[in-house]
C-alpha cells in the first residue's frame, strides 16, 4: 500500500486500515437513506419498499409514475409555486442584509461587535421550534402572520446568519488596501463597492445566498407556525403527505431536492475554487 | 527642530496633531511644507509617525488638531475620493479581478473618461513604464518589479498634480530597488509632479529626494537636503540615524563662536563645533563621521584634531576597508578608509593617532 511506510509497525498498520474501514462506515451513514430514496422513487408501485421487480432490475418494476404524479398534481404545484416564490426572495434579502452586516462588522471601529454578531447568529443557534413559536407570536401582533411577507422576512432572519458567516471569512483575506486605493483613484465608496469590494467576495456571498436559499427551501418548521394554508412550501406539503397519504411520491419530490441541492453545492466549490485562484493572485 | 510651515508651500502641514486615542499623540506638532515639483522624502523609523502623516494627506485618517492644506485650501473636510491625489501603496493595491489595463482604466471610468481617450491614456502610462506588452495580464502573472510599474503607472495614469508613496520598494530585492529608485525620479521630475515619499531606508531617502523629513517620535526632527542631513545633521538622533556615526560622550567646558571645547568622560579635550549645546557644562554627544577620520601621519590636515587609538578589527569590504577602533573608551569607533594603493591595512592591535578636523566633529545634544 501506498500509504504505510515500509518499516510500520503491525499496530499501525491495523490502525491503517480501521481508521478507512470507520470513515467507509460513517460515509455510508450520511449517504444510505439517499441511496435508498433515489431508486426507490422510479417504484412502478405505490409502496415504500423494493419490489421483487426492482430488485431483479427488471424494467417493468421502475416507472416516473411519481415524478408524473408531482408534475401533475395541483396540491404538489401548488406547494412548489410556493416555495419557488418565497425561497428567492427570502434568499435576495438574507443576501443583502447578511453581506451589509458582515461587511459592518469587519470594521475595527465597530462597537460591541461581537455581541451584535452572536444576536445576528442566533437564529442558527437557537432551536428553531423556539424561533418559530417567537415569531409566531410576534408576527401575530403586527399582522404578518399567515402573510406571504410573513414567511420571507422569517426564512430571511434564517438565511442571514450563513451569508454573515461566509462574507465574514471572506472578508478576513480581503485586502483594505485595496478599497483605499480605490477610494484614492477617485472612486466614491458605492463604486469602489461594486467594482472592487463586492467582485472580490461574490464567492462569500454566493455561498452564503445558495445556504439561505436551501435553508428556505428545506424548512418546515417555521413556515408552518408563521404560514397559513396560502404559503403552503414543498417541505410542508411533504410533511402532510407522510402523515396523511404516504404516497411515493414524497420520494420523487425528495430525488429532486437531493439533485438540485447537488447541482448548487456544485456551483458552490466551482466558485470556492475561483476564489481561491483569485486570492492567490493578490499580492500579500 | 522643525521649520515654520511657509504657506506659499503646495502641500503644508500647519500645526497638525494626530491621536489614535485621545490620548498619547502619534503625531505632535508637524509644520510642513511641500514646494510644487518637489520631491520630499519622510523618513523615520516605524513608529515615528510618518505613515500617519501619509495617511492623513491621502484622508485615510483625519488630523486631531490642526491644518492640512493642498494648492492652498485646507483639505481636513474633503473625502479620500475627491482630493485627486495619487498613490502607490507598500503592497501595490492592484486589483486582482481586473487586468492590468483595466486596473489602469479604473480612475478614468470614475472620472467618465471617453473610452477613446481612456484607452490611450491608459497605453501612453504603461508605455511609460514599459510595461506596454502587459495590457491583458493579470497582476498575478506579473513579478513584483512589473507589478510596482504597475501601480506607479496606475498612480500617474489620471495626471494627478500630487502622487504619495507608502514605501513602495520594500518588497523588491536590492538591484531591483537601485533601478526603481533612479526610475521614479526620473519619472517625477520629467512629469513635474510633487511627490512626497515615505521610506525608512536612508539611502532611498537620500538618493531620491530633493528634501528630506526626518521623523522620530512623532516630530520631524530635521527637514533638509540630503546632503546637509548627512553632513550637518542638527541632532544626535539624525546623527545616529542617517548613516554610520561615531559617537563620544562628554562636557562641554568652553564656547567660543563657531567652536567648542568638550572633555570626553575618559578626560580627553576635544575641539568640536557646537550645533545645539548651548552652555559650558552641558552633556554632549560628539559625532563624526567614519570616512573623515584619517589616521596616515602625511595626509592629516594643519588643524586636526589627533586621538591615541587601538585597532580591534579590520574589515576588508572590497572597495572599502572598515576598522573598529577603541577610541577614548569607546569601542564601537569606526572608520572606512578607501581601498587604495597606498593605503596601510591595519592590524588589529596596533596602536596608531586618528585625527580630524574640527568642522567634522559636531557637539549634538546627549
Amino acid at each position: 500500500m501506498s500509504g504505510l511506510p515500509p518499516y510500520a509497525s503491525t499496530g499501525q498498520r491495523v490502525w491503517y486500515y480501521t481508521f478507512r474501514v470507520i470513515c467507509g462506515l460513517i460515509f455510508f451513514f450520511l449517504i444510505a437513506p439517499i441511496v435508498v430514496v433515489i431508486p426507490l422513487s422510479f417504484n412502478a408501485q405505490d409502496f415504500f419498499t423494493f419490489t421483487p421487480e426492482m430488485l431483479r432490475l427488471d424494467p417493468e418494476g421502475f416507472s416516473l409514475k411519481h415524478y408524473r404524479d408531482f408534475f401533475t398534481d395541483s396540491g404538489w404545484q401548488a406547494a412548489l409555486w410556493n416555495s419557488v416564490r418565497i425561497a428567492p426572495v427570502a434568499t435576495i434579502l438574507s443576501v443583502s442584509l447578511g453581506t451589509l452586516a458582515a461587511i459592518g462588522l469587519s470594521q475595527d471601529h465597530v462597537p460591541a461587535r461581537r455581541a451584535i454578531m452572536a444576536i445576528l447568529i442566533s437564529p442558527m443557534i437557537v432551536p428553531l421550534i423556539i424561533s418559530a413559536a417567537g415569531m409566531y407570536f410576534f408576527f401575530s401582533r403586527i399582522g404578518l402572520q399567515g402573510s406571504y411577507w410573513g414567511v420571507v422576512l422569517a426564512h430571511a432572519a434564517l438565511g442571514i446568519p450563513f451569508v454573515i458567516i461566509t462574507v465574514t471569512a471572506t472578508l478576513v483575506g480581503f485586502d483594505r488596501s485595496l478599497t483605499r486605493a480605490a477610494a484614492n483613484m477617485g472612486a466614491d465608496p458605492v463604486t469602489t463597492f461594486f467594482r472592487v469590494q463586492m467582485p472580490l467576495i461574490l464567492p462569500g456571498v454566493i455561498s452564503g445566498a445558495l445556504f439561505a436559499f436551501i435553508t428556505s427551501f428545506d424548512e418546515v418548521v417555521v413556515v408552518l407556525f408563521v404560514g397559513s394554508a396560502g404559503q403552503k412550501t414543498l417541505p410542508w406539503q411533504m410533511f402532510l403527505g407522510l402523515r396523511e397519504q404516504i404516497s411515493p411520491t414524497i420520494l420523487a419530490v425528495a430525488t429532486i431536492l437531493v439533485v438540485v441541492s447537488i447541482a448548487l453545492l456544485t456551483t458552490v466549490e466551482l466558485l470556492r475554487r475561483r476564489s481561491e485562484r483569485l486570492r492567490g493572485m493578490s499580492p500579500s | 527642530m522643525t521649520d515654520t510651515a511657509a504657506n506659499d508651500g503646495f502641500v503644508v502641514f500647519d500645526r497638525v496633531q494626530k491621536s489614535y486615542d485621545g490620548e498619547n499623540l502619534v503625531v505632535k506638532d508637524l509644520n510642513l511644507s511641500v514646494a510644487r515639483g518637489e520631491f520630499l522624502t519622510m523618513l523615520g523609523p516605524s513608529g515615528s509617525g510618518k505613515t500617519t502623516c501619509l495617511m492623513m494627506l491621502a484622508g485615510f485618517e483625519t488630523a486631531t488638531h490642526g491644518d492640512i492644506l493642498l494648492g492652498g485650501k485646507p483639505i481636513n473636510n474633503i473625502p479620500p475620493h475627491k482630493r485627486g491625489i495619487g498613490m502607490v501603496f507598500q503592497n501595490y493595491a492592484l486589483f486582482p479581478h481586473m487586468t492590468i489595463a483595466e486596473n489602469l482604466s479604473f480612475p478614468l471610468e470614475v472620472r467618465k473618461m471617453g473610452k477613446s481617450e481612456r484607452e490611450a491614456k491608459v497605453k501612453r502610462a504603461l508605455d511609460m513604464v514599459e510595461m506596454g506588452a502587459f495590457g491583458g495580464r493579470r497582476p498575478s502573472q506579473l513579478s513584483g518589479g512589473q507589478q510596482q510599474r504597475v501601480a506607479l503607472a496606475r498612480a500617474l495614469v489620471f495626471e494627478p498634480e500630487l502622487v504619495l508613496m507608502d514605501e513602495p520598494l520594500g518588497a523588491l530585492d536590492k538591484q531591483l530597488r537601485e533601478k526603481m529608485q533612479f526610475e521614479i525620479t526620473h519619472l517625477a521630475h520629467s512629469l513635474g509632479i510633487t511627490t512626497v515619499y515615505v521610506t525608512h531606508d536612508q539611502t532611498e531617502a537620500l538618493t531620491m529626494s530633493d528634501n528630506v523629513a526626518v521623523f522620530d517620535d512623532g516630530r520631524i526632527q530635521q527637514l533638509a537636503p540630503p546632503a546637509d542631513l548627512y553632513e550637518k545633521p542638527q541632532n544626535s538622533f539624525v546623527a545616529q540615524f542617517i548613516g554610520e556615526n561615531n559617537t563620544l560622550e562628554g562636557v562641554v567646558t568652553e564656547i567660543k563662536g563657531d567652536t567648542c571645547i568638550v572633555r570626553l568622560d575618559d578626560g580627553e579635550i576635544l575641539d568640536a563645533t557646537p550645533i545645539n549645546v548651548s552652555k559650558v557644562g552641558e552633556r554632549t554627544k560628539v559625532s563624526i563621521r567614519p570616512e573623515r577620520v584619517e589616521y596616515n601621519k602625511d595626509r592629516l590636515q594643519e588643524g586636526a584634531h589627533t586621538l591615541k587609538a587601538e585597532v580591534l578589527e579590520f574589515i576588508y569590504m572590497g572597495d572599502i576597508f572598515r576598522t573598529r577602533l577603541r577610541v577614548a573608551g569607546n569601542d564601537e569607533f569606526v572608520i572606512k578608509t578607501r581601498n587604495a594603493p597606498d593605503v596601510d591595512r591595519l592590524v588589529p592591535g596596533q596602536q596608531i593617532e586618528i585625527g580630524w578636523l574640527p568642522s567634522d566633529c559636531r557637539a549634538l545634544d546627549a
